[in-house]
């Protein structure tokens, strides 16, 4: 048994299991927005902020966006205690990757409320 | 008739400052001999190569090496499995420490074996004579009790380069298995606690180089999603 207290949810297996939903969560909006560009091919303004402005494209790009957060925390957290074996290092590396991660989930919230 | 260039991997922490290549020319006459016969005949050429061996047929587990870049046991490797372009290129198990050539120090591979506890641990009281299996159960050992710990599967295994003071590796998490399997053990839930933290089983990331090395044919990478199948069902 190895402690450890950076990882996002204190345990290996809530870790491989966030990773995992939160995979397909992200699959599943990458499908979706690939088909919505290939049937919507003179898109416009309107119509792209038509999109955005019904609740549930709201919740669903939320939902996507809190999937990347989760995803990309463990993914980095991973990489950083694989490879930054200074302890000092592998904190600021995920320091500034706990920063990015939540300037820019705020930064979506505030882009699909705000318009 | 052209003769094999094997080059191996020197070093000798009392004489060298550095690990480097030394190049020797075998005449093999022809025959497709194992590697370990090739380092026999090497070592009349250079008595001061140190590798290690024992049993000679995929038994004991003593002489795994990294063979022109595929970890594998020498004793039961054909020249004409890994040469290439009649070239051998012999090195050390990569990611262990050296103690000399070919010989590393196993002693990180033989403490997170341990630290699986690879006994049988049973807390109800011994029966008269023996606990017994039906063939249904004893058959859920196959493809786990054959390991003879070569270290091939560790070695080869990235996440264990990185991390192999936190992460058991292929060949522990295949005995942790072993005994997770066993109808006569009864430390399960005990055994998949010491292996719920983020390192010592999920440091896996599936690339299955395990399987790829095993000079037994066995499958870690399998008894790995058991496990995590095991701790799943525990724990949703």
């Amino acid at each position: 048994m190895v402690t450890n207290i950076t990882n996002l949810g204190r345990s290996g297996l809530s870790d491989w299991l966030i990773q995992r939903v939160s995979a397909i969560i992200l699959a599943i909006y990458a499908v979706f927005m690939v088909l919505y560009l290939l049937f919507h091919p003179g898109l416009d303004y309107a119509t792209w902020s038509g999109l955005f402005s019904q609740t549930w494209m709201r919740i669903f790009s939320l939902l996507a966006f809190i999937s990347i957060a989760a995803h990309a925390w463990v993914g980095l957290w991973t990489v950083s205690t694989d490879y930054l074996k200074q302890a000092g290092a592998r904190f600021a590396f995920q320091a500034v990757v706990m920063l990015a991660i939540f300037v820019f989930l705020v930064w979506g919230v505030q882009v699909l409320w705000g318009a | 008739m052209s003769t094999l260039q094997i080059s191996i991997y020197r070093y000798n922490p009392e004489t060298d400052s550095a690990p480097y290549m030394q190049e020797f020319e075998l005449d093999t006459q022809g025959r497709d001999i194992m590697v370990l016969n090739a380092l026999e005949m090497i070592k009349q050429q250079d008595s001061s190569m140190a590798y290690r061996r024992s049993c000679r047929e995929g038994v004991c587990g003593s002489d795994g090496m990294n063979m022109n870049g595929k970890n594998g046991l020498a004793c039961v490797t054909p020249l004409s499995e890994v040469v290439k372009d009649n070239k051998l290129v012999l090195r050390p198990l990569p990611g262990l420490p050296v103690i000399r050539d070919l010989v590393v120090d196993m002693g990180v591979f033989y403490k997170q074996y341990e630290s699986i506890q690879p006994y049988l641990q049973n807390d109800t009281a011994a029966p008269a004579t023996e606990r017994l299996q039906s063939p249904e159960e004893r058959e859920k050992l196959d493809g786990l009790y054959e390991c003879i710990l070569c270290a091939c599967c560790s070695t080869a295994c990235p996440s264990f380069w990185w991390n192999p003071d936190k992460f058991v590796g292929p060949a522990g998490l295949l005995q942790a298995y072993r005994f997770l399997a066993d109808s006569r053990d009864t430390a399960t839930s005990e055994r998949l606690a010491r292996l719920e933290d983020p390192f010592s089983l999920f440091r896996c990331r599936g690339i299955m180089n395990c399987v790829a090395v095993c000079p037994k044919g066995l499958n870690p990478t399998r008894a790995i999603g058991k496990i995590r199948e095991m701790l799943l069902s525990n724990a949703t």
